[in-house]
């Protein structure tokens, strides 16, 4: 191959290119990203950045020492993948020609019908949305967050430092019930209340009432909440509406084995994006964590390059972290309904433990809070080679 | 100017020891029986490199499975670019003795 093109410049499409040259491919190299910014971390952005302990030039991927030799087209989407004709479109007309694609688009957030327009409503996904939230928050004395999953309770626990009055709404009876189950999930919804924010469960919202701004967020149970700012914390979609016709399978993501390979030949798929394969799961999922993001691209490279479909030496074990109020959330593996979860180690009153979820008797994830010595020696081992239990019928 | 720390009996091989000054110093008593002290703060983000995963003279961050060699501080693995500082470690009689980096943290 002469020339392969990224489409994406965040964390998956930074280190596709990273894993390209630690892979020896000494072709071209063009990443297309749909942000202005060169590629940078996202973590931070419900954290520390919102918190202003740190700053953007602090968020950047690339290493000053470390040379890709990459052509970046950033502030650009690509807006058709032409397999046949090997060329990617890109919406300010530009025709990209490569020898083979490594799709890495990423997901955005999910937005809520009805509120887009109203200046206070926010969504948090990139670094401008870090930046406008940032700077509304810090004028503000209410937040009302919709959505009680990661973002939302980072981005509450953020605000409730800065000093706002802060409200999470989320329609599950128990937040994070589906990464967590609904056990640990609401022990982890403890910590919304032991910092003086007020969480409200099984209820939706309804509308968000004003014209130019949302002046309160109403919900079914009548209530109305009023806000200086909204938050809307529902979740991602895969950005994947722009390769409709290119002959990938899109179903809920670009589907692809446990390589990257897609159904489409020099074409793979890696990151938020890409539906693939999890021996770990035993299914094919979509990963939206961080690690995931930052390990696959070398996968997915390694894939392309061999020019054929290939299993990865070790399985994928997801992982990822959450930090909220001070208190460190840590879960790798994959949980099930039906998965049985004890506490091994610690105690949940001390707002420090450890959780094991087991399937047949085998342990199949775990969840540490405030405990990360011992979950990473955990985590160690569910990374060890050896068959995962299938899912409880 | 050599600080005693802590008995190294205190610290098992494989395992560290969180010295909670400010900044925060990890002590690394490796399987080999060496003894290594650097920085605590992953060079990254809010991470301490004592509740890692120690594997020879390499310390792996907890949250994002950066990688240091403890010998030099450098980077072997990213997500981190910085180098974090190491500081000289003496045993004598059995305790362990650090002296600081003169160099200022976050600044290797």
């Amino acid at each position: 191959m002469l020339r392969i093109a990224i489409v994406g410049a965040a964390i998956a499409g930074f280190n596709a290119a990273r894993a390209l040259r630690r892979q020896s491919f000494t072709g071209e190299i063009v990443a297309i990203g749909a942000e202005r910014h060169p590629p940078y971390d996202r973590p931070p952005l419900s954290k520390a950045f919102l918190t202003g302990d740190c700053s953007a030039p602090d968020l950047a991927l690339a290493d000053p020492d470390e040379d890709l030799d990459v052509r970046w087209k950033l502030g650009t989407l690509a807006a058709r993948l032409d397999p046949a004709n090997r060329r990617i479109v890109l919406d300010d007309g530009e025709e990209i020609r490569a020898d083979g694609v490594i799709v890495a688009t990423g997901a955005r957030a999910r937005r809520l019908p009805g509120a887009d327009g109203l200046a206070n409503v926010h969504t948090l996904r990139t670094l401008d949305d870090a930046i406008a939230l940032r700077a509304a928050l810090l004028g503000a004395r209410r937040l009302v967050v919709i959505g009680a999953g990661f973002i939302g309770a980072e981005v509450a626990s953020s605000a409730r430092s800065l000093g706002l009055e802060v409200t999470v709404v989320e329609t599950l009876p128990t937040p994070l019930a589906g990464p967590l189950g609904t056990e640990m999930g609401a022990l982890c919804a403890r910590l919304h209340g032991d910092h003086g924010v007020r969480l409200l469960t099984g209820v939706a919202v309804t509308r968000l009432i004003g014209a130019a701004r949302a002046e309160a967020v109403e919900l079914t149970d009548g209530t109305r909440l009023p806000a200086d700012v909204v938050l809307v914390a529902i979740g991602a979609r895969p950005n994947v509406e722009w390769l409709a016709g290119s002959g990938l399978d899109i179903s809920g993501g670009v589907v692809t084995d446990e390589g990257g390979a897609t159904n489409v030949p020099a074409v793979v798929a890696t990151g938020d994006c890409a539906m693939s394969f999890n021996r770990h799961a035993g299914r094919a999922i979509r990963v939206e964590h961080w690690t995931h993001a930052f390990e696959q691209p070398a996968t997915a490279v390694a894939t392309l390059l061999a020019g054929s479909r290939r299993a990865p030496d070790r399985p994928d074990v997801p992982y990822f972290w959450s930090d909220q109020y001070g208190v460190r959330l840590q879960f790798a593996g994959h949980r099930e309904e039906g998965d049985t979860v004890r506490i091994v180690e610690g105690d949940a009153e001390q707002r420090s433990f450890l959780a094991v979820y087991e399937r047949h008797g085998r342990p199949v994830a775990v969840l540490g809070m405030n405990q990360p010595k011992l979950f990473t020696r955990w985590r160690r081992q569910l990374r060890a080679p050896g068959p995962v239990p299938t899912a409880a019928p | 100017m050599l600080r005693p720390v802590c008995p190294l009996g205190a610290i098992p091989r494989g395992e560290a020891y969180r010295w909670a000054i400010d900044p925060p110093v990890a002590i690394f008593h490796t399987d080999d029986g060496e003894v290594f002290a650097v920085d605590d703060t992953c060079t990254h983000q809010d991470a301490s490199l004592a509740d890692g995963w120690l594997e020879g003279c390499e310390i792996e961050c907890p949250l994002h499975s950066s990688r240091f060699d403890l010998r030099t501080g450098q980077v072997d693995e990213p997500p981190a670019k910085r180098p974090i500082r190491t500081h000289r470690v003496e045993v004598i009689d059995g305790v362990v003795h650090v002296a600081l980096s003169d160099l200022e943290a976050g600044r290797v």
